[in-house]
């Protein structure tokens, strides 16, 4: 095999400016493709991160029906204490589940005494929430970063456009499920900075105080937010949660719960979507590239040396050996562009985390990009490589591999 | 005891609705160890000839043995082996591969088609290199000695398999009277020294000569044969 791959080699050599142009057509599309992905998979995973590590969460538990209603922040479609203390049991059973958060949804009047406006609000316990979503607390501008009883955080617009500052006393003034109106004042502890997506500009009170300001004689639970240990075993964890969680059901025999995870909820899952979508079409696009080259070169290379594969046709040459021997040629086409690719690509990654480039992300601004590439990324597009080019030169070393010895000598 | 067999051998060819037929029924013997040439004109069927016993090409009629193998039964494959192991080819143009020295031309068919151990190659090629007196160009490229020299190497790669039978298809022809002669004069030698059965095909009168058994080919048909000494080599 080692004589095959130093004859393959020379004639490789041999047409040097041609050898180059295609090693560098194969090279710059796995450059392409690396800094694609690295660049492409960072923004989609800092986008995924800030939405669901600042404020949705991996997964959420509502009562049934709930989300479809859940613009209006229906008071009367929470879940009582006794089926949050069922859902609470299989949370703690489930392996994958690292921490969840009971949360309190509600719409009121926000007043500094001189302007009122609507807020939606959360009614939280810091601590679950804290751990449930974990960038929370970096998303406070202003203020401490914890929320104690009497305390708000507020959006960052809202207090803007109100004028209010850490410190200032504002009233929530907000209707329970009875009709009736409460009100209640708080201290500004914290502004929050807004985030993109369903969310980003409510504010959070603590959980008593919700139960206060709502009347509520117990606990009325709006929704449970939930974090996985392994962001990767989404699909897995929810998957086993929703077979269990949607097996409960209430007296009517009906489901009890629903369970969705942040693809359901959040517009920008589709944005991801689209994000791999790319990253395929520019692998396909590279395989295009590595195709055509790979094939157009080899097929002059055959027609160039009919002569020369008569000759060792003749001498008696197996044809599996003459087809190796163009496979191998553009094995090697293959593997020189896909090694130059990667070095050259993790160099061109490694000089775009060097620049710090920042980007926005809907409210959010000055995000850094850290671009990175998985080595299974990098072994993938290696792999897509070599065996395109050992496909696209299939064609050409068959052909040279059927030829009859007697056709190629006497070609001219 | 004979090498090569034809019996009525025909070869026909069709393009189209054009029938030609280069060999009308030929029959003849090649003694082992012999040297042979066939002769005629452009269009004699010489050349055809050349490419059936060389297992390059299936007769259309008749029968052809060689080295006890019914060209007519081998496939692409098992033809590729025989050829491989029992016939050593020389071409007009000498068809050395370009990206190969000298050393390594000889050395292709031990290496690629026999598969032979290092050492036993090393033996095999440096014997030939100095029985053709190449010894001393072996690491240069084809293009970069004679015409003479890479016929020198080309008779060197087809006796490297230690072949029965070495076929050379105007061997000469694009070589200078001098150097055409010193090339069939190391066939020769090659056949003293070797054992091996040489067939050649030229129309150069001056090189004719130089054959022990001389056949004569005219529009496919076998007009005459001559034979110098007993057209075998012991």
């Amino acid at each position: 095999m080692t004589s095959v791959f130093k004859i393959a080699l020379r004639n490789l050599l041999r047409y040097k400016r041609r050898t180059a142009l295609t090693a560098t057509l194969v090279t710059l599309g796995v450059i392409f493709v690396l800094v694609f992905t690295s660049i492409a998979g960072s923004f989609k995973q800092m986008m995924i991160s800030q939405i669901t590590d600042s404020m949705l969460g991996h997964l959420q538990i509502h009562r049934k029906g709930y989300v479809a209603a859940i613009e209006s922040l229906p008071l009367n479609m929470n879940m009582k204490q006794a089926g949050f203390d069922k859902l609470e049991k299989l949370l703690k059973q489930e392996q994958g589940v690292a921490a969840y958060s009971p949360r309190i949804k509600f719409g009121g009047m926000f007043s500094n005494f001189m302007e009122t406006t609507n807020i939606r609000l959360n009614g939280i316990d810091p601590q679950k929430e804290f751990a449930t979503v974990p960038l929370l607390p970096d998303r406070i501008i202003s203020g401490e970063k914890s929320l104690k009883k009497g305390e708000i955080l507020v959006p960052e617009l809202l207090a803007r456009g109100m004028n209010i500052k850490v410190g200032d006393t504002v009233v929530i003034v907000a209707t329970n499920q009875n009709g009736s109106v409460n009100g209640k004042q708080f201290r500004i502890s914290g502004i929050l900075e807004s985030a993109t997506g369903p969310g980003g500009r409510d504010g959070y009170v603590h959980f008593d105080d919700a139960i206060e300001l709502l009347r509520m004689e117990q606990p009325e639970i709006s929704e449970v937010a939930v974090r996985l240990k392994k962001f990767s075993a989404l699909n897995k964890v929810a998957k086993s949660l929703r077979q269990v969680v949607e097996a409960e059901k209430n007296p009517m025999g009906k489901p009890l719960f629903e369970l969705h995870s942040w693809e359901d909820l959040s517009p920008f899952a589709k944005v991801a979507k689209m994000l791999n979508l790319m990253t395929v079409f520019i692998k396909v696009m590279l395989i295009a590239i590595v195709l055509v080259s790979i094939m157009n070169v080899m097929i002059m290379a055959v027609f160039e040396r009919i002569r020369e594969i008569g000759t060792i046709a003749a001498i008696g040459t197996p044809p599996a050996t003459i087809c190796s021997l163009f496979l191998v040629e553009g094995l090697c086409l293959g593997l020189f562009g896909a090694v130059l690719g990667n070095l050259i690509g993790i160099i061109i990654i490694g000089i775009v985390n060097l620049l710090h480039i920042t980007f926005s992300f809907g409210q959010q601004t000055g995000l850094i990009l850290k671009a990175s590439i998985a080595p299974a990324d990098i072994l993938m597009v290696s792999v897509i490589v070599v065996i395109v080019s050992v496909l696209a030169t299939l064609q050409p070393a068959i052909k040279a591999s059927k030829m009859e010895p007697i056709d190629a000598l006497r070609h001219v | 005891m004979s090498l090569v067999i034809a019996e009525q051998v025909r070869k026909l060819y069709r393009s189209g609705e054009t029938e030609v037929e280069a060999l009308r029924g030929i029959s003849f013997q090649i003694n082992s160890g012999s040297f042979v040439s066939f002769v005629g004109p452009s269009g004699s069927g010489k050349t055809t000839l050349l490419n059936l016993i060389g297992c390059l090409d299936a007769p259309t009629a008749g029968k052809l043995m060689v080295a006890d193998t019914d060209v007519a039964t081998l496939n692409r494959t098992s033809g590729a082996a025989f050829r491989g192991s029992e016939i050593g080819f020389i071409f007009q143009d000498f068809n050395l591969l370009p990206v190969l020295s000298v050393y390594e031309n000889i050395e292709y068919p031990l290496l690629m088609i026999q598969r032979t151990a290092e050492a036993e190659r090393r033996k095999r090629v440096m014997t030939l290199l100095e029985a053709v007196g190449m010894a001393d160009q072996a690491l240069k490229r084809p293009d970069q000695i004679s015409g003479g020299q890479k016929q020198r190497v080309a008779v060197a790669r087809a006796l490297i398999t230690n072949p029965k039978l070495v076929l050379a298809d105007e061997p000469t022809a694009n070589l200078d009277h001098a150097t055409a002669f010193m090339v069939i004069n190391l066939m020769k030698q090659m056949r003293d020294q070797f054992g091996t059965t040489f067939v050649f095909s030229t129309h150069d009168p001056r090189i004719v000569g130089e054959a022990e058994v001389i056949h004569h080919l005219e529009d496919g048909l076998l007009k005459e044969s001559e034979q110098k000494g007993d057209g075998s080599h012991d």
